[in-house]
C-alpha cells in the first residue's frame, strides 16, 4: 500500500506539470496583449512596454514558465489586473465556498445516489425500480443552470425561507441540489447495475448457502463490492462537479471560485483566470489521488500495472 | 512417415514482469524454459500438463502469436522465426490452431459461410469460384450438413461450434493443426464424436497435429507419442504405450496415478503429492519437481536432470529427466515421507 | 432404495424457469435419496440438470425459477414446506454446500478467516473472536499449512487448491449432517484434485456425515460414490450402487456414456459416440428425453415416457426395454449398445 502511494503520487507529477503548463499557456495563446490590458488602453507604447517589461513578458518563455511555477508555490499569484489585489487572497474565501458547494453536492448526490440505486437493485423490475430509473434519466438529461432556474422558480419564489441567492445557512439548498442532482443520478444508475452484477456472482451464493440473512447478504457482502466501480464514479463526478459550480454560482450568485473565474474572463483579468484556475485543477488532481488510494482500499485485489 | 515436420530447439518464452516504484522490470515468467522437441509428419504429439505448466505458451509460440524470447522453430525445412510478420502469415496456412472455446475464437456475427470463406480469402487458397464448392464439402467433412451454412455461430452447440472451429482450420488445407484444449470443454459424449472425427480426417488429409490437452484419457487416445511438461520444462517423452504403461519421471507415475479411473473394482495406489504447483516466476532450483517429489534428494535440489534414456529400461525414444531413473526402478531408492 | 435410514430423499422434484420463451423444465421429476453416511453421486452431461437440483434443495433457486412441485424430505421434515428462516438455520447448519468454482465462490474483499467465521457465528451464537478461533481449526483441519497466518489471507492470495480447501472449510464448519458438493475438483488440476477429494472423503469418515456429490467425471464417481444417480434432460435415468451401475448398467444413455469415455488406463481403438446432442431443455422431445439418441428406440419410445422402475438388481431404470411393455428385438443393452453413426 505504501509503495502503491508513494507511485501514484510519483505519476501525480507529470500531471501537475502538464496542468501548470496548460494554465501558463492559455495567458499567451488568449487573444489580447495582457501589457497594454494592463498599462489601460490609451497608455502610450512605452508604458506598455515598461509594464511588459515589469510583468517578465520580455523574457524567453521556460523562464517566465519557471517564475510562474515558482511564484505559485509559495502561494503567489500576481495581482488582479483591475484591481491590482492580491490574487491568491482574494482566491482562499472563494475557494472555501466552492469546496463546500462541491462536497455538500457530492454528499447529496452518494447519498440519495446509493439509496436509489440500491433499492432499484434489489427490487428489480418492482415500480420502484422502474420510477428511480426515469427520475435518474430525467436527472441526467436536465442541464443543471436549468435546473437551477426552474428551482428558483417554483421552490425559492414560493418557499419563502429559501433564499435564492449568496450562501451559507438555508442559501445552500438550492443551489446543492442542482448541483448534485445529475450525480445523483449517475451514481444511483451506476450503483444498480453494478449490485445487480455482483448479486450474481457466486459468492453471494456461498453466502445464501451458508444462512446469511438476505439483509447482510446485501448490505455486508454485496454492497462493498458494488462500491469498487461506484468510487471511481464519484471521483470522476467531482470534476464534473467542479465544471458545474461555475454556473451554478452564476445562476445562485455565488461568491465562489467559479463564479470569481467567469467576473475574470468578462473583465479579461487574466491573473485571476489563471489563478483560480490553477487551484480548480490541481483540487481536481487531488481528490482524484484521494479516490484512487479509496479505490485501492476497497478492493485489495488490484494490482498497479 | 519419419521426417520431421516441427522441429523445435531450446524454446524459451519469459513473460517480463514489472514492479516497483518505476515499474521497471523485476523478473520474469519463465513460462517455457528451453524445451526442444519434433513433430514428425502424419503423426499427433501430446503435450500433455497440468495448469500453468506451458502447454499453450508454446503452441502459441510455435506459430509466433507471441514471439518467443529465444530458440528454433523449423517447420518444413523452414526457420519460422527468421521469416517476416508477412510471411509468417502465409506460413499460418500450413499450420492451423483450433482453441479450447469455440465461441471466443470465431466471430459471432457471422455466418459459417462467412467464417470460412473468409479464412479462404486470407490465405487466396481457394478460387472465389469454388468456394461455395469447397464450403459444402467441408461442412460435410465436418459431419455438419451443408443446410446449416447460413447459420450464426450461436445457432449451434458447443461440439458442433467446436466442427465450425476444424472446418475453418482445414479450410486451407493447413499440412498440421495445433488443438489447444480443442476438446476440452465437451460433454463425454460430444467429445468422443470430436475426437473420432479428429483422427478420421489425420487419416483422409494425411494431417499432423500438435495436440495440447490436461486430459490423459484424451491423450491415450488420440496419441502416438505424449510430452508430459512440469513448471515450463519437458520431464518426459516417449510413445504414447511407453508412458502410459512404462513411466519412468515422478511427475508422471503421480499424475497418472492422480487420474480417477471410470471403474470402482480398480483399486490403485495413488501418489498424492504435497503441496501445491510452485510458480514459474521463481521456479525450483535443480529439478523443478524436487519440491514436492517424493523421491528427492540434495543432487536434485542442485543440478538440473537432463533428458536421458536407458537403452535397459526405456523404448527407444522414450526420454525422461530424472536424476535416478534407475534407482528408483530398482527400488534402491524408495519414497520418503 | 427404501432404505429407511436415509437423510435426505428427493421425490418426483420439479424446477422450471418461467422465462419470456415460455418454461424451461430444468429439473422435471428427479428422484433418489441418499443413505446415512454414504455419498451419493449425480452424474450427466452439462445442462441435465445437476445444480439446479442441488440448490433446489437448499432452496436456493432465484427467480425466474420456482420449485413447482415434488418433495425434499431431510430427517423426517419436508424443506419445501419450511419456512425462509426455517431454512437458514439448516442452510450452512445441517446442509452445507460446496461450489464448482473456487476462484470466483469466495468474496474478493473479506479474509477467508472472516469468512469461515461467519456461518460459525450465525448459527453456534458464538462471539467474533470464538469464531475466528474456530476458523483457524477449520483451516488447520482442511490442510492448509501455517493456518494462523492464513485466517487473515485475502482469496486473490490463495490458489485454487488451497481456495477449494477454504470452501470446505467454511461448508464444515458447523459440522453438517449432509454436503452438498457441485462439482467441487472440476476446476482444479488432476494432482489437486487428488488431495482434495482425499481430503473431502476423510473428513466424511470422521465426521460422520452424508455428501450428494456432483460431478460429471465418471471416474470420480468410481472412486470416491457408494451410490450413482445418472441425470438426463431433467430426469433420472438410471440409479443403482457404485459397482452395479459400472459392471451392469441397463440404460442405454448410461451405457453410452460409459464407452465414449477415453480412458488413460486401457487402449481404445474407437471410441463409442451417442450421436447428436443433449436436447434444449425448450425443446425436450415428447417421449423418452433420449430416445432421438438412442439406437434402440422404437416408436413406444419416442411417444410416452417410460418411469423410473426397479429392476429388483439393484438398478432403477427409466427405459421401456425393461418392461413387459418392451415390443422392439431383444437387447441386451451393454453388449449391443453400437453408435449407428461414427461422427
Ligand atoms: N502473456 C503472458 N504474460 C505473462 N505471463 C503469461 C502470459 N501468458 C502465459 N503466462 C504465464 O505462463 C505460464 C504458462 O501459461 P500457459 O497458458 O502456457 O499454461 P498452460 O499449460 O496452457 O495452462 P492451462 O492448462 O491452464 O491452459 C503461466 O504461469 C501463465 O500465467
Ligand atoms: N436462470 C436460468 N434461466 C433459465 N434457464 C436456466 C437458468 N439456470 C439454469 N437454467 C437451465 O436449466 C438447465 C439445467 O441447468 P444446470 O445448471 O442444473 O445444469 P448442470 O447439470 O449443472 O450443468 P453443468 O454440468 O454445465 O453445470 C440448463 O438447461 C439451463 O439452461
Ligand atoms: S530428479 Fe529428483 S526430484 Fe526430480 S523427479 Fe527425479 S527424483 Fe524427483
Ligand atoms: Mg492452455
Ligand atoms: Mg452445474
Amino acid at each position: 500500500m505504501f509503495v502503491y502511494t508513494i507511485r501514484r503520487l510519483i505519476q501525480t507529477i507529470p500531471v501537475l506539470i502538464g496542468v501548470t503548463l496548460v494554465v501558463f499557456l492559455m495567458m499567451h495563446l488568449i487573444p489580447g496583449d495582457p501589457a497594454q490590458i494592463m498599462a489601460g488602453e490609451r497608455a502610450d507604447a512605452e508604458t506598455v512596454e515598461l509594464t511588459r517589461d515589469r510583468l517578465g513578458l520580455n523574457d524567453p518563455l521556460p523562464v517566465q514558465y519557471g517564475s510562474f511555477v515558482w511564484n505559485a508555490v509559495q502561494g503567489d499569484l500576481g495581482n488582479s489586473i483591475r484591481s491590482g489585489r492580491d490574487v491568491s487572497a482574494e482566491i482562499v474565501p472563494r475557494f472555501w465556498v466552492t469546496v463546500e458547494l462541491a462536497v455538500y453536492s457530492t454528499i447529496l448526490s452518494v447519498f440519495m445516489g446509493l439509496i436509489a440505486g440500491i433499492i432499484s437493485a434489489t427490487r428489480r423490475n418492482s415500480i420502484s425500480d422502474m420510477v428511480i430509473m426515469v427520475v435518474a434519466l430525467f436527472g441526467l438529461s436536465m442541464p443543471n443552470f436549468w435546473l437551477g432556474l426552474m428551482l428558483i422558480q417554483y421552490i425559492g419564489l414560493t418557499v419563502g425561507w429559501i433564499p435564492v441567492s449568496g450562501w451559507g445557512g438555508a442559501a445552500v439548498i438550492l443551489p446543492v441540489i442542482t448541483l448534485g442532482t445529475a450525480g445523483a443520478a449517475i451514481i444511483a444508475r451506476m450503483t444498480r447495475s453494478s449490485m445487480l452484477e455482483v448479486i450474481h456472482q457466486d459468492y453471494i451464493r456461498t453466502a445464501r448457502a451458508k444462512g446469511v440473512k438476505e439483509r447482510y447478504v446485501i448490505y455486508k457482502h454485496a454492497l462493498r463490492n458494488a462500491l469498487i466501480p461506484v468510487v471511481t464514479v464519484v471521483g470522476l463526478q467531482f470534476g464534473v462537479l467542479l465544471g458545474g459550480a461555475v454556473l451554478t454560482e452564476t445562476v445562485f450568485a455565488i461568491n465562489g471560485l467559479g463564479r470569481f473565474v467567469v467576473e475574470g474572463i468578462n473583465q479579461r483579468d487574466f491573473p485571476i483566470v489563471q489563478g483560480s484556475v490553477l487551484v480548480l485543477a490541481l483540487l481536481f488532481v487531488l481528490v482524484n489521488f484521494i479516490v484512487d488510494i479509496s479505490y485501492r482500499l476497497l478492493n485489495k485485489r488490484i494490482e498497479l500495472d | 512417415m519419419t521426417t520431421d515436420l516441427l522441429k523445435v530447439r531450446n524454446l524459451k518464452q519469459y513473460f517480463p514482469i514489472k514492479g516497483g516504484i518505476l515499474g521497471r522490470k523485476v523478473n520474469d515468467v519463465k513460462a517455457v524454459d528451453d524445451i526442444s522437441f519434433e513433430v514428425k509428419a502424419g503423426e499427433t504429439l501430446s503435450i500433455v500438463g497440468e495448469s500453468g505448466c506451458g502447454k499453450s505458451t508454446t503452441g502459441r509460440a510455435i506459430l509466433r502469436l507471441d514471439e518467443p524470447t529465444s530458440g528454433e522453430v523449423e517447420f518444413d525445412g523452414k526457420d519460422l522465426l527468421a521469416l517476416s510478420k508477412k510471411d509468417m502469415r502465409k506460413m499460418r496456412k500450413n499450420l492451423q490452431i483450433i482453441f479450447q472455446d469455440p465461441y471466443a475464437s470465431i466471430n459471432p456475427r457471422q455466418t459459417v459461410r462467412q467464417i470460412l470463406s473468409e479464412a479462404m480469402n486470407i490465405q487466396g487458397v481457394v478460387p472465389k469460384d469454388k468456394q461455395e464448392d469447397r464450403i459444402k464439402e467441408l461442412m460435410d467433412t465436418v459431419g455438419l450438413g451443408p443446410h446449416q451454412i447460413d447459420r450464426f455461430p450461436h445457432e449451434f452447440s458447443g461440439g458442433q461450434r467446436q466442427r465450425i472451429g476444424i472446418a475453418r482450420a482445414l479450410s486451407v488445407d493447413p499440412q498440421m493443426i495445433i488443438c489447444d484444449e480443442s476438446v476440452s470443454a465437451l460433454d463425454v459424449s460430444i467429445q468422443a464424436q470430436v475426437l473420432n472425427l479428429l483422427k478420421k480426417l489425420q487419416k483422409e488429409l494425411d494431417l499432423t497435429y500438435l495436440f495440447i490437452s490436461h486430459d490423459l484419457g484424451v491423450v491415450r487416445h488420440i496419441s502416438d507419442r505424449v510430452l508430459v511438461m512440469y513448471l515450463g520444462k519437458i520431464v518426459e517423452i516417449a510413445d504414447k504405450k511407453s508412458l502410459f504403461d512404462n513411466p519412468k519421471h515422478p511427475y508422471t507415475k503421480t499424475l497418472l496415478s492422480a487420474i480417477p479411473v471410470p471403474d470402482p473394482t480398480v483399486k490403485k495406489e495413488q501418489i498424492i503429492l504435497k503441496g501445491d504447483v510452485p510458480s514459474p516466476i521463481d521456479p525450483p532450483s535443480g529439478c523443478r519437481f524436487h519440491t514436492r517429489c517424493p523421491f528427492a534428494t540434495d543432487k536434485c535440489k542442485n543440478e538440473d536432470p537432463e533428458l536421458r534414456t536407458n537403452d535397459d529400461l526405456m523404448a527407444s525414444g522414450h526420454r525422461a529427466a530424472c536424476h535416478y531413473i534407475e534407482e528408483i526402478e530398482s527400488g534402491e531408492m524408495q519414497p520418503h515421507e | 432404495m427404501t432404505t429407511t435410514n436415509s437423510i435426505i430423499k428427493v421425490d418426483d422434484l420439479q424446477t422450471s424457469f418461467f422465462t419470456h420463451k415460455g418454461e424451461i423444465k430444468a429439473v422435471d421429476g428427479v428422484h433418489f435419496d441418499v443413505p446415512a453416511g454414504k455419498t451419493l453421486g449425480l452424474v450427466g452431461e452439462s445442462g441435465s440438470g445437476k445444480s439446479i437440483t442441488s440448490l433446489s434443495i437448499m432452496r436456493l433457486i432465484e427467480s425466474p425459477g420456482k420449485i413447482k412441485g415434488g418433495s425434499i424430505t431431510f430427517n423426517g421434515e419436508d424443506l419445501l414446506a419450511k419456512s425462509e428462516a426455517e431454512m437458514r438455520d439448516i442452510r450452512g447448519n445441517q446442509i452445507s454446500m460446496i461450489f464448482q468454482e473456487p476462484m470466483t465462490s469466495l468474496n474478493p474483499v473479506y479474509t477467508i478467516g472472516d469468512q469461515i467465521a461467519e456461518a460459525y457465528q450465525i448459527h453456534q451464537g458464538k462471539t467474533k473472536k470464538e469464531a475466528l478461533q474456530k476458523a483457524v481449526d477449520m483451516l488447520e483441519l482442511v490442510g492448509i499449512p501455517s493456518p494462523k497466518a492464513r485466517v487473515k489471507a485475502y482469496p486473490h492470495e490463495l490458489s485454487g487448491g488451497m481456495r477449494q480447501r477454504a470452501m470446505i472449510a467454511i461448508a464444515l464448519a458447523c459440522n453438517p449432517q449432509l454436503l452438498v458438493a457441485d462439482e467441487p475438483t472440476t476446476a482444479l488440476d488432476v494432482t489437486i484434485q487428488a488431495q482434495i477429494l482425499r481430503l473431502i472423503n476423510r473428513l466424511q469418515d470422521e465426521l460422520g456425515m452424508s455428501m450428494l456429490l456432483i460431478t460429471h467425471d465418471l471416474g470420480v464417481v468410481a472412486e470416491t460414490c457408494d451410490y450413482v444417480a445418472v441425470m438426463y434432460a431433467g430426469k433420472i435415468v438410471e440409479y443403482a450402487d457404485v459397482n452395479t451401475l459400472f459392471s451392469n448398467p441397463k440404460h442405454p444413455y448410461t451405457v453410452g456414456l460409459l464407452k465414449s469415455l477415453p480412458r488413460h488406463d486401457i487402449d481404445q481403438e474407437e471410441l463409442e459416440v451417442i450421436k447428436g446432442m443433449v436436447p434444449r431443455p425448450d425443446e425436450l422431445p415428447e417421449g423418452c428425453r433420449f430416445a432421438p439418441r438412442c439406437p434402440f428406440a422404437t416408436d413406444l419410445c419416442r411417444e410416452r415416457l417410460p418411469d423410473l422402475e426397479d429392476l429388483g438388481e439393484g438398478n432403477q431404470v427409466r427405459c421401456w426395454i425393461h418392461t413387459d411393455q418392451w415390443n422392439g428385438p431383444e437387447v441386451n443393452v451393454k453388449d449391443d449398445y453400437r453408435s449407428a453413426e461414427s461422427t
